[in-house]
């Protein structure tokens, strides 16, 4: 069974023990097209749930990054502020965005499955 | 309002295009490939855009018509051969900008090329100050199609044999499939290319030709990074009613000869601001590292005082890092001047650079 949970915001998460690992969804990368630009929150901060923790920018616009549950900024991937061509490449993947040391697990249970969220994605698209 | 469509929309949706109204048009922003493939396939091979939404003003008249002209455009039209097109501006009497455009002298008079967005009111304009003397057609019933990019001129002489003959900003009738289509050998992206006004009923077949020969459709998102990047204005951004040719640095495209004696609508401010300078004035933006400024993003000082607004910003993918013009005051102009940009709160330092920021490659004088 699969671990990854998905926000309405177009995040996935991924807890493993305390620590989760957040970054944005294939379908957001479609909806967003190439991504030029990242802002990623500050190691050691603290952000809130459902609180802006970083910015993906296409030529087009800017957006911004939201986190699904509160915690401490405890790793960012430098790799996707250096190439933010990787978000496109391999978003679910090595493209993650920020990792957090969760406070309330208990938040991650509002967010969505992989199922629930495919319909969700597809519905907020047509 | 019914939202408009080109006669390519059709083309578009077969190609997957993503729609965007724009100007009261049905739009490609871009294709499956996105804005950064589109982008660099124009560069270094051949795009096509479609701007059928632009206008295409048609003005028959002879001598005095080119009189009357020249008390509207600040050009020397009397002398701007036949086929030739000039770059210029429709603007009020404060010398502020109603829409750029393109002038092109032809048999029986002269075909402008206006702005999707500015060409009803544009008409209106030109005709209350034409006194309705001349026939006037803003031409619906003719599409426009851009060719861009370096392969270009080969893959349309192959349609089109000849046009590898036109100069840079010159143009000229041709046949196709037995209609008459005007080329002229101009653009929009820094690029060498052509455009091509063609009877709706012809313009799909003729694209389908292109695309057959190695062209692609490209979007308005790319047309906009590719314009940017060659430090060309768009209307609404760089451009407005209440910004002058001289604010906009694009004093090049008025004639001399006619920066002396004026006579022109708006001469007395230009002529002034030619002699005394002004105030504010467009300039090239570089953002250090990769930080994107969009529109509206506040320019400062070094000593924190506000001194100018981004018009246009964003990543340019030929650069290959972010892209802005905007409007500083004179004194902060300089090339390599330091100055910072707000952007979600903190300020980030940048550079005022020369434009463009990407090298153009127009072909001129191939007849020389």
């Amino acid at each position: 069974m699969s671990d990854v949970k998905y926000s309405k915001e177009h995040e996935w998460i991924k807890l493993e023990g305390e620590i989760a690992t957040i970054g944005i969804t294939k379908h957001a990368t479609e909806m967003l097209g190439d991504i030029v630009f990242t802002e990623l929150p500050e190691k050691g901060s603290n952000v809130q749930k459902d609180g802006t923790a970083g910015v993906v920018e296409s030529t087009k616009a800017a957006s911004d990054v939201y986190t699904p549950v509160t915690g401490e900024v405890v790793d960012t991937n430098q790799a996707i502020v250096d190439d933010p061509s990787k978000i496109n490449q391999d978003p679910e993947n090595t493209a993650w965005f920020f990792k957090l040391k969760v406070k309330d697990k208990s938040e991650m249970d509002s967010l969505m499955n992989k199922e629930d969220y495919d319909k969700f994605a597809k519905e907020s698209s047509s | 309002m019914e939202i408009k469509k080109t006669s390519l929309f059709k083309l578009h949706q077969d190609n997957n295009a993503k729609f965007v109204e724009f100007a009261g048009y049905h739009m490609p922003i871009q294709y499956p490939y996105g804005i950064v493939e589109e982008h660099k396939f124009t560069r270094s091979h051949s795009g096509i855009f479609d701007v059928s939404h632009m206008g295409q003003l048609f003005i028959y008249g002879n001598n005095d018509l080119i009189m009357d002209l020249e008390k509207i455009f600040p050009l020397n039209l009397r002398d701007l051969k036949i086929n030739h097109s000039k770059y210029s501006f429709l603007m009020n009497d404060e010398a502020g900008i109603y829409d750029d455009l393109i002038i092109t002298k032809i048999e029986k008079g002269f075909l402008i090329i206006l702005n999707a967005a500015c060409k009803d009111n544009d008409f209106k304009i030109l005709s209350k100050l034409l006194n309705n003397k001349y026939r006037m057609v803003l031409d619906e019933k003719r599409s426009l199609i851009a060719i861009q990019g370096p392969k270009s001129v080969q893959i349309l002489n192959e349609i089109i044999s000849e046009v590898k003959n036109l100069n840079f900003m010159s143009g000229k009738w041709f046949i196709y499939k037995e209609e008459k289509i005007y080329i002229t050998r101009s653009g929009y992206t820094g690029e060498d290319g052509f455009e091509v006004s063609i009877s709706n009923e012809l313009a799909e077949a003729f694209t389908k030709e292109l695309i057959g020969k190695g062209a692609k459709l490209i979007g308005l998102g790319a047309r906009d990074t590719l314009r940017l990047e060659a430090g060309l204005c768009l209307y609404g951004h760089e451009l407005d009613k209440d910004k002058t040719p001289v604010e906009a640095n694009l004093k090049w495209a008025i004639s001399k000869e006619r920066m002396q004696k004026g006579n022109f609508i708006g001469s007395d401010i230009i002529i002034k601001q030619l002699n005394d300078g002004v105030n504010k004035i467009r300039v090239g933006i570089r953002p250090e590292g990769r930080l994107i400024a969009r529109e509206k993003t506040k320019i400062f000082n070094q000593s924190d005082l506000q001194i100018g607004e981004i018009t246009s910003g964003t990543f340019g993918p030929s650069v290959n890092g972010p892209v802005a013009m905007g409007y500083v005051e004179k004194e902060f102009s300089k090339k390599n001047t330091k100055v910072f940009l707000e952007v979600r709160g903190k300020k980030h330092p940048a550079n005022i650079c020369g434009l463009p920021f990407y090298k153009k490659s127009y072909v001129k004088g191939v007849n020389k």
